[in-house]
């Protein structure tokens, strides 16, 4: 079983871990077209080489990024998702109704 | 009792063995005596019962070969336990075992009549044979179930103890032979933690039995010094009678005894796994009384088993000279001596075993063994110049002896070095595999390295436990040597040591009883290949996978093949390397359950539990047979007075934050944002693709804090899914899981309201200071409570959110409040019903992976005026496209007829257009009502349609609004 380097608990069985699946930016803006979403949704790169990767320590329940070379199988860096997504994303001020039921 | 002495050597012969503690035990019904200390194969042998298993394919008799645990021809059955190495197993008091694959007894074998019809049994005979015509394999398989597989399992067998531990160590040495003994030492000098795995009851490997060309006593002190040393090391943890099995990534070794598996994490790991004495291929090699000269010296030495009594030895290495002084000093009678090569390889040697009137023969081979009475032993050899073919009127010459040793070379044991990733092909420089490449923090030493002088062995292993204690952090006083030198070790392999027979049965792999024909008409068949051969020919994929027969079946397709044998890679090692029992993957088979603080409660009300998810639920109050009553009973009581539910097993999970409302806003469908401090709104979550994931509530406790609730199976994947966005979208929300925190209960029903009041409490739970829809805050009976108002199942009702520890007393005082009243203890059966007949979905049942809010009927549920949420665009995708089905309620038109079950399918005449849900009677309504997936027409309220039900009976069912009952959601309100 592999170890891997959690950036908030250091080395771990792997079997502690998921894998979130490779790191993707949501489309943005409100005209979106839906074959763009579809694509973000169903259709992951699949890329031969160093990648970007989601995963998460479940037992602390912490989510960090990963770049791992999916023709070794080798994980070659760890760190905080901080690191990637530096810039908060804007809260949405968008309209809102009152919900009914 | 036939005395046991006769065949055994005097001391210091079988050093491992207790003469004065005799063992009596039984095989195949016959009683024998053996010593503590041997094993059964041992013990066997010196009763002169050399047979103890019948082969695989044409039921030949087979003997012990390695007696070190390497070849299946040693596997017996142990009372339930089959597939047991007679030469591993300790012989102990009144120890019965049985032969297997035998039909009739072990010395007389119907099955052996396969051995005379083998030439209609060609390689790859069960692919070619048994297909046609269509059908006839199920005739054909019958029988070969009878045949095929080895030994009996017992269904009645109870499960003995075997259980896991974790081990961590800087170096791991696996093998205690002299090279991992030196290896151990080093990187334990050098600070370094260590743990030494050995397979054997005592550490020493080669060293116990072999004489590395010096006398005895040398290699006996040699063995004692190490293994002093080792002792003495309080860093070095020494595990005996354990097996490597894998080698997995990052140095994660699988090792077990007999009743514990280990999962050992190394820093740096050093196979010093040693090397396997490989078979002669010729006639008749496989019959008892052949043994490889390893073999016949743990049988000497650590036994004190004689051999034979007349023993040819043929060999092409110094170590065949070794066995042959060892019968001498050991006053054995040698009919031959033959060493292979041209001239003798051991001059002084030679010369001293011809002093003793010794026949010695060069350039000479064995092509055939003459089989004995029942080829139970052999009663002498065919002798040949090695050039020579057998059919040609040749110099051949018969000798008489009744055991034959041979020692023509070794093949390393580096399945562990292949399962981490190395690679292993065919060196022409020592006739045999090499390691080509090892993998990073991985090491070998001795003769898995080719080093077979003592000297060179030792240094060896020094110099991996120095490179390895090195890498994992120490300071190694030894300097590290060249690793890739063995130029001044001598060559232990023939390069050729195999010698066809033109009537055959020159068995090249004795698991599957193939042949060096069976390989050529492999070949022949187009399956040219080692690693296709081997499949098809089903060579190396036995229970030995191929320890004792890789090495020439990769020479002989090469060979057939016109294919140079140098670099070629040897066919892929797999885990395990031996085979691992289930019950130790097993291990203790732990259950994990959680149980509610009302857990005792609900059993002393003999509620029959059922699982949900890790929980023990009770799914009503009563026995097994009053269940529909209790169901009925139940539901009456909230229906029309009081009911309490355990719902502590919801998932809770407070949001906090300046944007928690946003938060929520882009996790569920609904909209959050402008929800009022003490008020509580469904929660609906979907997944990217819009469809159903989760339900629940959240109650706004403060501009900042929300308290929401998850299904019990749904808590701990939403929470991570949350987690998950928050690191996504970098909000200013902090989240914590309390799920375990709080336990819950569910006050419904009418009379709930008169029940919480009795209550102690600072929250006024009159209907117009805490109306629908309302939470709040509070003590109840001293401790902290969170009280929703919500229409759990569609009555008037109270979800009290408590500390887990004053769960108990607070449920049992509602209880006592409700006793006057009529309240009762609802299970999850009724509270099912009950929320069916308010038609609410249960995710994962109602909905499934393709799911979206419209077409379960809950679009109200739905902003689309709030901005992006998680599903938000394929929902409003998905709501403008056609819709394909729609989740209905119906009622059966037969409330007396067959009653529907889940995923019964939903027709439109002979056409499916979907499948029934959930269904249950309904006893507040009187009828049987359910939810099902149904083409949109069929959807429309009064529409019927039928279901098919069991027995293909069709019964017809209408379409009906939702809810079933209390449609206008008066009496939640109340």
């Amino acid at each position: 079983m592999k170890v891997i380097n959690c950036p908030l608990n250091g080395p771990r069985n792997a079997q502690e871990f998921i894998c979130g699946g490779e790191v993707k930016r949501a489309p943005t803006g409100d005209d979106t077209d839906i074959r763009q979403w579809a694509d973000y949704i169903f259709m992951e790169d699949n890329l031969r080489g160093v990648v970007q990767e989601w995963w998460c320590h479940v037992a602390s329940g912490y989510w960090f990024i990963a770049e791992r070379n999916t023709v070794s199988d080798t994980l070659l860096r760890t760190y905080p998702s901080e690191d990637l997504i530096v810039h908060p994303a804007k809260p949405g001020s968008g309209p809102e109704p009152e919900a009914e039921q | 009792m036939s005395g046991a002495d006769t065949k055994r050597l005097p001391d210091p012969w079988g050093k491992w063995i207790d003469r004065n503690r005799p063992i009596p035990f039984t095989f195949e019904g016959r009683r024998y005596t053996g010593y503590a200390g041997d094993t059964l194969a041992s013990a066997l042998f010196a009763n002169g019962q050399l047979t103890i298993s019948r082969s695989f394919k044409y039921h030949r008799p087979r003997g012990a070969f390695s007696f070190s645990g390497l070849d299946a021809n040693s596997y017996v059955q142990v009372v339930d336990q089959p597939n047991v190495h007679a030469d591993q197993l300790p012989l102990t008091d009144n120890l019965e075992a049985h032969a297997q694959n035998v039909w009739g007894s072990l010395q007389l074998d119907r099955g052996v009549a396969a051995g005379w019809l083998a030439r209609f049994m060609p390689v790859g005979f069960y692919y070619r044979a048994f297909f046609r015509p269509r059908g006839i394999w199920q005739l054909w398989e019958r029988l070969f179930r009878r045949s095929a597989g080895l030994g009996r399992i017992s269904e009645k067998t109870l499960p003995g103890y075997t259980d896991k531990q974790y081990l961590f160590a800087d170096v791991a040495v696996i093998g205690g032979g002299p090279a991992g003994l030196s290896a151990a030492i080093t990187a334990a000098r050098s600070g370094a933690s260590v743990v030494l795995i050995d397979d054997a009851p005592e550490l020493g490997g080669s060293l116990n039995y072999a004489r590395f060309q010096r006398q005895p006593g040398e290699v006996d002190a040699i063995r004692t010094g190490l293994v002093d040393q080792v002792k003495r090391s309080a860093n070095i943890r020494v595990l005996s009678n354990t097996t490597c099995t894998g080698w997995f990534a990052d140095n994660w070794l699988s090792l077990h005894d007999n009743n514990r598996l280990f999962k050992l994490r190394a820093k740096q790991a050093i196979a010093c796994t040693g090397s396997v004495e490989q078979p002669m291929v010729f006639r008749n090699n496989d019959l008892p009384g052949v043994l490889p000269a390893s073999g016949a010296q743990r049988l000497m030495r650590l036994y004190g088993v004689r051999p034979g009594n007349c023993t040819a030895v043929v060999t092409a290495n110094l170590e065949g000279y070794d066995i042959a002084r060892d019968l001498v000093d050991a006053g054995l009678k040698l009919s031959v001596f033959i060493d292979m090569n041209r001239t003798p390889l051991d001059p002084g040697a030679w010369e001293w075993l011809k002093s003793r009137a010794i026949e010695t023969l060069t350039g000479c081979t064995v092509k055939e063994a003459i089989a004995g009475p029942g080829m139970r032993s052999i009663s002498g050899i065919i002798v040949d110049e090695i050039d020579v073919r057998t059919d040609s009127n040749g110099t051949s010459r018969r000798i008489s002896c009744d055991t034959l040793i041979s020692s023509v070379g070794y093949a390393p044991l580096a399945q562990l070095v292949c399962h981490a990733g190395g690679r292993l092909v065919y060196d022409e420089a020592v006739h045999s595999l090499r390691i080509d490449a090892c993998p990073d923090n991985a090491y070998f030493a001795g003769s898995v390295n080719h080093r077979y002088q003592l000297e060179s062995v030792l240094r060896d292993g020094e110099s991996a436990g120095s490179v390895a204690s090195k890498a994992a952090g120490y300071d190694a006083a030894t300097p590290p040597g060249d690793q890739d030198d063995y130029a001044g070790d001598h060559t232990v392999n023939h390069p050729w040591p195999i010698f066809p027979h033109a009537k055959g049965k020159d068995f090249v792999d004795f698991d599957e009883d193939q042949t060096v024909a069976d390989l050529q008409n492999a070949v022949a068949d187009g399956f040219d290949h080692p690693e296709l051969a081997k499949r098809y020919s089903t060579t190396g994929m036995g229970p030995s996978q191929g320890r004792l027969s890789s090495l020439n079946a990769m020479r002989i397709v090469q060979r057939f093949n016109n294919k140079v044998l140098n670099g070629t890679e040897v066919t892929t090692q797999r885990p395990p390397y031996k085979p691992v029992s289930f019950g130790l993957l097993a291990g203790r088979n732990f259950q994990p359950e959680r149980l509610t603080p009302m857990h005792a409660w609900h059993l002393r009300q003999k509620a029959t539990m059922m699982p949900a998810g890790l929980w023990q639920r009770p799914a009503f109050y009563g026995h097994p047979h009053e269940r529909e009553e209790m169901i009925v009973a139940e539901i009456t009581a909230a229906r029309k007075k009081a009911g309490l539910i355990d719902v502590s097993t919801l998932g809770g999970i407070e949001v906090r934050g300046p944007d928690a409302a946003e938060f929520l806003n882009r996790m569920y469908t609904f909209a959050y944002r402008k929800q009022e401090t003490g008020r509580i709104r469904y929660l609906l979550m979907t997944d990217d693709a819009g469809s159903l994931l989760d339900d629940g509530v959240a109650c706004r406790l403060a501009e900042d804090y929300f308290y929401v609730t998850t299904t019990t199976t749904g808590s701990d994947s939403v929470y991570r899914s949350m987690l998950r966005r928050i690191a996504e979208w970098r909000l200013e929300v902090d989240i914590v899981n309390v799920t375990s925190a709080y336990a819950a209960m569910n006050v419904v029903g009418p009379k709930s309201r008169e029940v919480v009041r009795q209550l102690e409490s600072d929250i006024d739970f009159s209907r117009d200071a805490f109306p629908y829809l309302a939470g709040r805050q509070g003590r109840l009976c001293g401790a902290q409570v969170l009280a929703m108002r919500i229409g759990f199942v569609g009555e008037l009702g109270y979800e009290l959110h408590v500390p887990w520890s004053s769960a108990l007393p607070i449920w049992e005082k509602l209880v006592r409040a409700g006793e006057k009243l009529g309240i009762l203890p609802v299970g999850v059966e009724a509270q099912r019903i009950l929320r069916l007949e308010k038609g609410h979905i249960i995710i994962g049942q109602d909905s499934d992976s393709l799911t979206f809010p419209g077409e379960a009927g809950l679009g109200w549920a739905v902003s689309h005026k709030k901005g992006y949420f998680v599903g938000g665009p394929a929902i409003a995708h998905m709501n403008q496209a056609p819709v394909s089905r729609q989740l209905t309620g119906f009622v059966l038109q037969d409330p007396e007829g067959p009653v529907p079950s889940e995923c019964h399918l939903v027709l439109s005449g002979d056409k499916i257009t979907g499948r029934v849900t959930s269904v249950a009677k309904s006893p507040t309504l009187g009828q049987v009502i359910g939810l099902a997936y149904v083409a949109p027409e069929q959807a429309i309220s009064g529409a019927d349609f039928e279901i098919k039900v069991k027995h293909g009976i069709r019964v017809k069912a209408l379409a009906a609004d939702l809810p079933f009952y209390d449609p206008d959601n008066l009496r939640q309100q109340l």
